[in-house]
């Protein structure tokens, strides 16, 4: 295969331990948790405050597992793994010990799951339904704090929270912006923050997805969902070149959140707010929803069948300026750029840039200066990064606006090419001179990759359905290719990337099934 | 009786300048970072103010190179800590087991009666006095122990308390 | 001398007999009392040779554990090119406790002087000690101690001559009976909140500022001095009844007794003797009810108990309870135990740190329905709960501030169930049920 393999850091193998988790023998590197541990022999020990991302804390008590020979009840996330230890989960000295953590975790709890955003996606419903008592014993009045709004995307609603100081570590350490604290002590203790210092920080809002029960939510997304009534498509951010690795939920074709999907190789386990909360554009009415030519002064509605010949007849011959977003798949720059190769031209692309803004605790990770998430994939497919969108467009092109931002193109531009086509999600005012419209899905809606800053090829799958009569964008270009006779109609994504794979020296080797779910890096590496 | 305002409205004046800075300075040396110093900031702190607000916090924050939600908890976790303005004079009366076998909860009734609090943690209404309890204060053998302020009273029964109120300007 | 009594004549004073001593406070009447020769001495030997010493004297530590100090000594790798650290634990924060107190104002230069041995046995430049902000009048008289002895040249960059640096610093706290366990101390002095670590890793490995460290209470560092000038063997020989508890020790007593104050008996010692010799027996016109011997932490004795008790670390497993700290407690007819007891959880609800589950919603728990029964609205049912929760709460922290909390409650129970039950009401009658029946 030629792809670059994934770097191996392990230049000396470590030591392996040999140990038993519930009659299951599993090797792992010496120093890891039996909580570690457990999730490579196949057993998830419950737990509440560990998280592999953070230090371990032990607070919460809940992995209290039993391990032969030991006197007490081991915590497994501190408790490493030894040479022929063997470790027992469901003992009933194990389970009672847990079932009294959770009883004790809920007495001051309002149980008030009906209302709770975290309900059906919560841990403290899970491992109560697991293994947790039936009935509390609690006849005394429970503790009560009121809701406080911890400032950003994040409400704090304290009654509900079980103090695993996940969010508070993930501040300190991960974000290295100690705006949580422990507030107090005993059962009167809380998570606080200082007045006048809130969880805005670029990358609070993953606090939220840390914690394991309902304290922390999203206000964004506040009531607007049951957690099961989500469907989850795994994704790729658009916000910037990173790359995170995201799921889009949507309900009834609606996008409710994008919440961060672990990549140990990209995001670890977590997304900037930026990105977290710029969905709504997935969602937006004005969409062009069936493909439009030109009859005289007005557009017309057309069906495929008629609008795909038309454009074929307006490209042949013709020279092609491409004007591409950067947020368009390697599958449709790839078919856009055999379009130019077949009729001589040139594409451009722009990219919005911001200030940076990185993730301390996690080495390369940052919302990246530039806000998109394919640039790179583009300017490995040939097309020219510019300031200026339509520099060079010369007279007499035909150019082809692929979703890119047309704000800053004028009349005057347009007047200089031969016809403009627009492969759109929308149809932005100064575009309606338009001859031919062709409507495309949103990154939401199709399937595709995109090449993130450090080469690395990552799929994205379709989260909801495309309005009216719009079609995945490498469809739409495939057909005017074959329209054309320059190549073939496509009716997988993948069967595109394949083609890319064998045409394109950097993709070469991969498919959609090596990609898998973390993705691999160009030949070459990184740029 | 004009009652003791504290004047949340005037600007706060930092604690550590001139003598109090150098003085937190000196403590540098003997610990490998700032943040342990934090105790003794805080301890500055109150010794100049009578308690420790939020402006009060966020300056040990900045001498110390912390955040303010840092310094906010560790203020919390230590009950020695006020957080509120508190009276002229602050009565800490133990009535943890081995005192309140030996009659802390009467002493702590003649304090609240006598000093006009009425209830705990209220600062009378002359500014003059704010009564707690508090959990062990480690003399046991000399109880009902009572600290007032810097200062520690052994052997404290309710018999004795107007006299040593009587004793507090 | 002794404080607030004259010693006893069957007392063993070693570290009490200048409490009380006006003259020993101060750095020129320590050293007429013979001090800072055991500094001297030690600062002639090898640390190797110091931690032998102490390894055979058989001192234990005084803060309630009972580790062997040579042994804990003994962890400390030298030559490891890492800075150690000495934590001398003064924060004397168990209920029932007073004698490490009275050590730091009677004779304050006791502890330093023990601590710079350990300091130097352990290959530490730097010991801190943590008194608790409550000891506002040893911290005046241990801060002025270290000032003297800075300026005396004892302790500093070159202490008593010997080219060794020793620096000592006292720390003090503010209000957290958990900064008595060691790993939280350590927080403290870190400048954290006093959250107790999860062990491994232990001090000797990484504690203090990440670095080797050794913990050791007042009373075991301030007799320290007294073993390197007197010998192991003379130490070892203060032992009445076990070998393994060797030396005297400090018991503060009070409570409903006629005599409260500390008192240094040599280990082994009959608890009886003590309470009715030495300590004058109970109030008049009143009767001993029960003892807790060693800090509010350790199970409840009943006098059967106590009196049969010999007083050492061995002595005290024996009659269901245990040495700890030595705070002895005592309660006479006129107290209520659900009472005391309900008050004693309260306490523990209030110190736990809020790290651990059990323990944050526990103790509050175990408060609520304690102090439910003690107003008379408890039920049967609630003392099983008692239990239940009290299981829940031990063995499965990472302190044993949890245990702790559940011990009184357990032994409380148990040994004066008659109290609680005097107190648990009738099933109150239930109209509804009554008119379903």
């Amino acid at each position: 295969m030629a792809t670059t393999a994934e770097p191996t850091t392990a230049v000396t193998q470590p030591k392996m331990v040999n140990l038993t988790i519930e009659g299951r023998p599993v090797s792992v590197p010496e120093g890891t948790s039996i909580l570690e541990a457990g999730k490579r022999a196949g057993v998830l020990i419950p737990h509440y405050c560990y998280h592999p991302a953070l230090s371990i804390a032990g607070n919460c008590r809940m992995c209290l597992v039993d391990v032969e020979k030991a006197p007490k009840l081991a915590p497994a996330c501190a408790t490493a793994a030894a040479e022929g230890q063997v470790v027992h989960i469901y003992t009933e000295k194990a389970l009672e010990a847990r079932k009294g953590v959770l009883e004790m975790l809920l007495i001051n709890h309002p149980l008030d799951c009906p209302i709770c955003d975290k309900s059906g996606e919560c841990e403290l419903q899970d491992f109560t339904y697991q293994e947790g008592p039936a009935e509390s014993r609690l006849r005394d009045p429970k503790r009560f704090n009121p809701v406080e709004d911890f400032g950003g995307d994040v409400l704090y609603t304290t009654s509900r929270c079980i103090l695993c100081t996940r969010c508070v570590r993930f501040m300190d350490e991960m974000a290295q912006d100690t705006v949580l604290n422990v507030t107090e002590r005993g059962d009167r203790a809380l998570i606080g923050k200082f007045e006048g210092k809130d969880l805005t920080h670029e990358w609070a809002g993953n606090v939220i997805d840390l914690c394991p029960v309902g304290a922390l939510l999203s206000k964004d997304s506040l009531n607007k969902a049951r957690s099961w009534e989500l469907d989850h498509a795994p994704s790729i951010c658009t916000g910037c070149s990173q790359g995170c690795n995201i799921s889009i939920d949507t309900r009834d074709n609606m996008v409710i959140r994008f919440r961060p999907r672990p990549n140990e190789h990209v995001n670890k386990y977590f997304m900037c707010d930026t990105g977290r909360l710029d969905y709504r554009w997935i969602n937006r009415q004005d969409r062009v929803e069936v493909p439009l030519v030109r009859r005289g002064e007005s557009l017309a509605a057309a069906d495929w069948d008629v609008a795909i010949p038309a454009t074929a007849a307006l490209l042949d011959g013709h020279r092609v300026f491409v004007a591409a977003s950067a947020n368009l798949s390697n599958e449709t720059l790839y078919l856009l750029s055999q379009l130019i190769r077949a009729n001589g031209g040139t594409g451009a692309f722009t990219v919005l840039t911001g200030p940076e803004a990185p993730l301390p605790g996690v080495p390369d990770l940052s919302l990246r200066a530039d806000r998109a998430a394919n640039g790179d994939g583009a300017t490995l497919l040939g097309f020219r990064r510019t300031a200026s969108l339509l520099d060079g467009l010369t007279a007499g092109d035909v150019l082809i606006v692929a979703d890119a931002d047309a704000a800053n193109i004028t009349p005057a531009q347009l007047a200089l090419a031969a016809a403009v086509i627009v492969i759109g999600t929308t149809l932005p005012e100064n575009l309606r001179t338009a001859a031919i419209v062709l409507p495309i899905a949103n990154h939401a809606e199709e399937d595709g990759t995109f090449t993130n800053l450090r080469g690395r090829v990552q799929r994205f799958y379709q989260a909801k359905a495309a309005p009216g009569m719009a079609r995945p964008s490498w469809w739409v270009v495939g057909d005017v290719l074959a329209a054309l006779g320059k190549g073939n109609a496509y009716y997988l994504a993948s069967e595109v990337f394949a083609a890319m794979a064998s045409d394109v020296s950097a993709f070469a080797g991969m498919t959609y099934d090596a990609l898998g779910m973390r993705g691999l890096v160009v030949s070459g590496g990184a740029k | 009786m004009t009652a003791v305002t504290h004047d949340h409205d005037a600007p706060y004046q930092p604690v550590f300048v001139g003598e109090r800075r150098k003085e937190l300075d000196a403590l540098f040396p003997f610990y490998p970072t700032k943040m342990a110093c934090i105790l003794p900031a805080l301890w500055m702190v109150q010794e100049d103010r009578g308690w420790i607000s939020d402006e009060g916090m966020a300056e040990v924050a900045e001498v110390l190179e912390l955040t303010p939600a840092y310094v906010k908890g560790v203020v919390t976790f230590y009950t020695m800590y006020n957080t509120h303005p508190v009276g002229k004079y602050l009565i800490q009366v133990c009535t943890t087991t081995p005192c309140n076998i030996c009659g802390a909860e009467d002493v702590v009734g003649a304090f609240l009666e006598q000093t006009g609090c009425g209830e705990l943690g209220i600062t009378s209404a002359d500014g003059k006095f704010t009564v707690i309890e508090v959990e062990c204060l480690g003399a046991c053998g000399f109880a009902t122990p009572v600290m007032i302020n810097e200062g520690f009273v052994e052997s404290v029964t309710a018999a004795r308390v107007p006299e040593i109120l009587a004793g507090l300007k | 001398m002794g404080y607030p009594h004259p010693s006893h004549a069957r007392e063993t004073p070693v570290l009490s007999q200048y409490f009380g001593d006006q003259d020993g406070i101060g750095l020129d009447g320590w050293r007429k009392r013979g001090g800072y020769n055991g500094l001297q001495k030690a600062l002639s030997m090898s640390p190797a040779e110091i931690v032998d010493v102490v390894k055979a004297s058989g001192l234990r530590g005084r803060g309630g554990a009972g580790f062997p100090t040579g042994i804990k000594w003994s962890f400390m790798k030298p030559g490891d090119g890492k800075p150690h650290y000495l934590c001398c634990n003064a924060d004397e924060s168990e209920p029932g406790t007073f004698k490490d107190r009275e050590i730091m104002r009677w004779t304050p230069h006791a502890l330093v002087e023990g601590c710079a041995i350990g300091a130097y046995a352990i290959g530490a430049e730097t010991a801190y000690i943590y008194i608790r902000g409550e000891f506002t009048e040893p911290l005046i008289r241990m801060r002025q101690a270290v000032r003297e002895a800075y300026d005396a040249g004892i302790i500093g960059k070159n202490a008593m001559g010997s080219g060794k640096r020793i620096d000592i610093v006292i720390h003090k706290g503010a209000g957290a009976y958990i900064c008595g366990e060691e790993t939280a101390m350590m927080n403290s002095i870190e400048g954290r909140r006093g959250n107790p670590r999860i062990k491994p890793p232990f001090p000797a490995v990484s504690g203090v500022f990440a670095q080797p460290t050794t913990i050791n209470n007042v009373e075991t560092l301030a007799a320290v001095p007294h073993i390197i000038v007197r010998g192991a063997e003379w130490y070892k020989g203060l032992s009445l009844s076990s070998p393994k508890s060797t030396g005297s020790k400090l018991f503060s007593v009070c409570g409903n007794i006629a005599k409260p104050g500390n008192y240094e008996v040599t280990l082994g010692f009959p608890f009886k003797d003590f309470l009715y010799d030495l300590c004058g027996g109970p109030l008049p016109g009143r009767t001993f009810k029960a003892v807790v011997p060693g800090g509010i932490s350790v199970p409840i004795q009943t006098m059967e108990e106590a009196e049969a008790t010999k007083m050492d670390y061995e002595g005290f497993i024996d009659q269901g309870s245990m040495l700890g700290s030595g705070g002895v407690i005592v309660f006479d007819d006129q107290q209520n135990m659900v009472k005391q007891i309900a008050r004693a959880a309260r306490f523990f609800a209030h110190e736990s740190c809020a790290q651990c589950t059990q323990c944050r919603e526990g103790t509050a728990w175990t408060t609520k329905i304690m102090e439910r029964i003690r107003d008379g609205e408890g039920t049967h049912e609630d003392l099983d709960t008692l239990f239940s929760i009290a299981d829940n709460m031990t063995g499965k922290t990472i302190c044993v501030l949890s245990d702790s909390c559940a011990v009184p409650v357990v032994s409380g129970i148990n040994k004066f169930r008659s109290e609680f039950e005097a107190l648990i009401k009738k099933p109150k009658f239930h109209p509804v049920t009554a008119a379903v029946a």
